[in-house]
């Protein structure tokens, strides 16, 4: 083992390391924002949509939450691009290189909106229906209602699926490798494969996850704590 | 849409799918054994073994799938045939090690995955029997091997058996990553037939519709086996 590999510069790996690691945080970070974005419409669809709209939410869930992530990876990444090209081509403009940012936020953030649908929706229905009808009853407008009644009655049963859900999507985002995207998981493979220190680079990046892992537990444990204040302490 | 490749490929996919259902059958079997000292000592072992446990959960649920199977294959499968280069009798007794199959490397790695997140859960379980049925045991003389296996692991798995469907869905759903090491399993197979044949889709299309199937018999499997399970409501 040399640590003098992980230096920054021209010698060692540890500046691609370190930008491989902001890199997987930005996927993280705005895929899980449009997931959540996602998830909010699709629990909303699902509890107070017509039955068409159930029917297709109902299908959007099911299927994406049955295929592996990977799988729906590669699916999505080289339909969505094709797609959107054809799309562009039919309309007269000329073919374009999707950026890999935004294509591995899309598909991230598209797998990641089934599954917060469904954190979302139980969320949301463990709301007493009294305190609803109650914000109804002094006629407030639907989206009071929601940031008022909903939004803060809701979170302290969303927080915990939530976290999960960002746990999921920091450890996912290491498949965006997959699609030849560079982030911390593909950096590290070519940094392993130059250097021939597999072991070692392996180690250090797992060690990377982690401390994301563990200092996003902080954040959530924080948060929770903070949603949950005022409510009586779990068993 | 072009299917035509299909049954050239038919046998070969077949030949993926054992590869998938082994991977999966053999790791939940085992993890699932592993899990269940993980969750027992992290709940009354020595502390040395506690701390282990706990370390060995946290690292697992912390780090990626994709590293930890690319940490066994390619890090720690890279020391034995360092050893065999510096002792050559190590070279000669452990040839089988240096030339391991990168089969038994994903299956340690899915093992070792699924242990980790169910000894979490079995943790849990262990925790939730109530106290009163183990102090019952403990007043009737039981050696606490006998509470083990006559009160508490069996109230601790029943508590866990609705939750092994959804972790078990989770594993399978995490098999395809095998291919990232060179191993023919399903979605082996699928990108070698997208290299193949040029199609972009199709085979990644028919993939999914088997990983569906796949999930959906598992869902009626387990709700099988909870049915045989009599519980009281």
């Amino acid at each position: 083992m040399s640590f003098s590999l992980l230096s920054f510069g021209n010698t060692g790996y540890g500046d691609e390391l370190f930008w491989g690691a902001v890199r997987t945080v930005e996927i993280a970070v705005f895929a899980y924002a449009f997931g959540i974005s996602l998830g909010l419409c699709g629990a909303m669809g699902k509890l107070s949509g017509g039955r068409w709209i159930k029917n297709i939410l109902e299908g959007y869930t099911t299927l994406v939450r049955a295929v592996p992530e990977l799988v729906l990876i590669l699916l999505l990444y080289y339909a969505g691009t094709d797609g959107l090209n054809k799309i562009l081509m039919s309309i007269g403009f000329q073919p374009i290189v999707l950026n890999g940012l935004v294509a591995a936020v899309f598909v991230l953030g598209f797998v990641q909106g089934a599954y917060s649908t469904e954190v979302l929706r139980a969320a949301i229905q463990a709301v007493p229906i009294g305190q609803i009808e109650a914000a109804k009853a002094y006629g407030m407008s639907p989206f009071l209602r929601f940031r008022r009644i909903v939004l803060p009655a809701m979170l302290p049963y969303a927080i915990p699926g939530l976290a999960n859900l960002w746990l999921n999507i920091t450890k996912d985002s290491a498949l965006i490798s997959a699609v030849g995207f560079t982030e911390l998981a593909l950096a590290t493979k070519q940094a392993a494969g130059v250097s021939k220190q597999y072991l070692m680079f392996y180690l250090v990046t797992a060690m990377i996850y982690l401390s994301i892992t563990l200092f996003s537990n902080q954040i959530f444990g924080w948060l929770e704590r903070r949603v949950r204040r005022g409510q009586q302490k779990l068993a | 849409m072009v299917w035509d490749w299909l049954p050239f490929y038919f046998p070969l996919l077949v030949h993926g799918l054992y590869i998938t259902l082994l991977l999966l059958v053999f790791s939940v079997v085992i993890g699932f054994t592993l899990a269940i000292p993980v969750g027992l000592v992290q709940v009354t072992g020595p502390w040395p073994l506690r701390y282990l446990a706990r370390g060995f959960c946290t690292f697992i649920r912390g780090t990626p799938l994709l590293i930890q199977i690319w940490l066994l294959y390619y890090g720690v499968g890279s020391i034995f045939p360092m050893i065999g280069l510096a002792f050559p009798t190590f070279k000669e007794h452990f040839m089988w090690l240096i030339r391991l199959d990168a089969f038994y490397y994903a299956l340690l790695a899915f093992t070792l995955s699924f242990a980790g997140y169910e000894g979490e859960v079995m943790r849990g379980a262990f925790l939730g029997v109530p106290k009163g049925e183990l102090e019952a045991a403990r007043a009737f003389a039981m050696s606490p091997w006998k509470v083990l296996t006559r009160i508490w692991f069996p109230r601790a798995v029943r508590q866990v058996l609705p939750t092994l469907a959804g972790e078990t869905i989770s594993q399978l759903k995490s098999t395809p990553l095998a291919f990232t090491i060179p191993i023919m399993d399903l979605m082996g197979v699928t990108s070698r037939i997208r290299q193949d044949t040029f199609l972009t889709y199709e085979p990644l299309l028919f993939l999914a519709f088997v990983y569906i199937c796949l999930t959906f018999l598992i869902t009626r499997a387990f709700g099988y086996f909870e049915n045989l399970v009599p519980t009281r409501r």
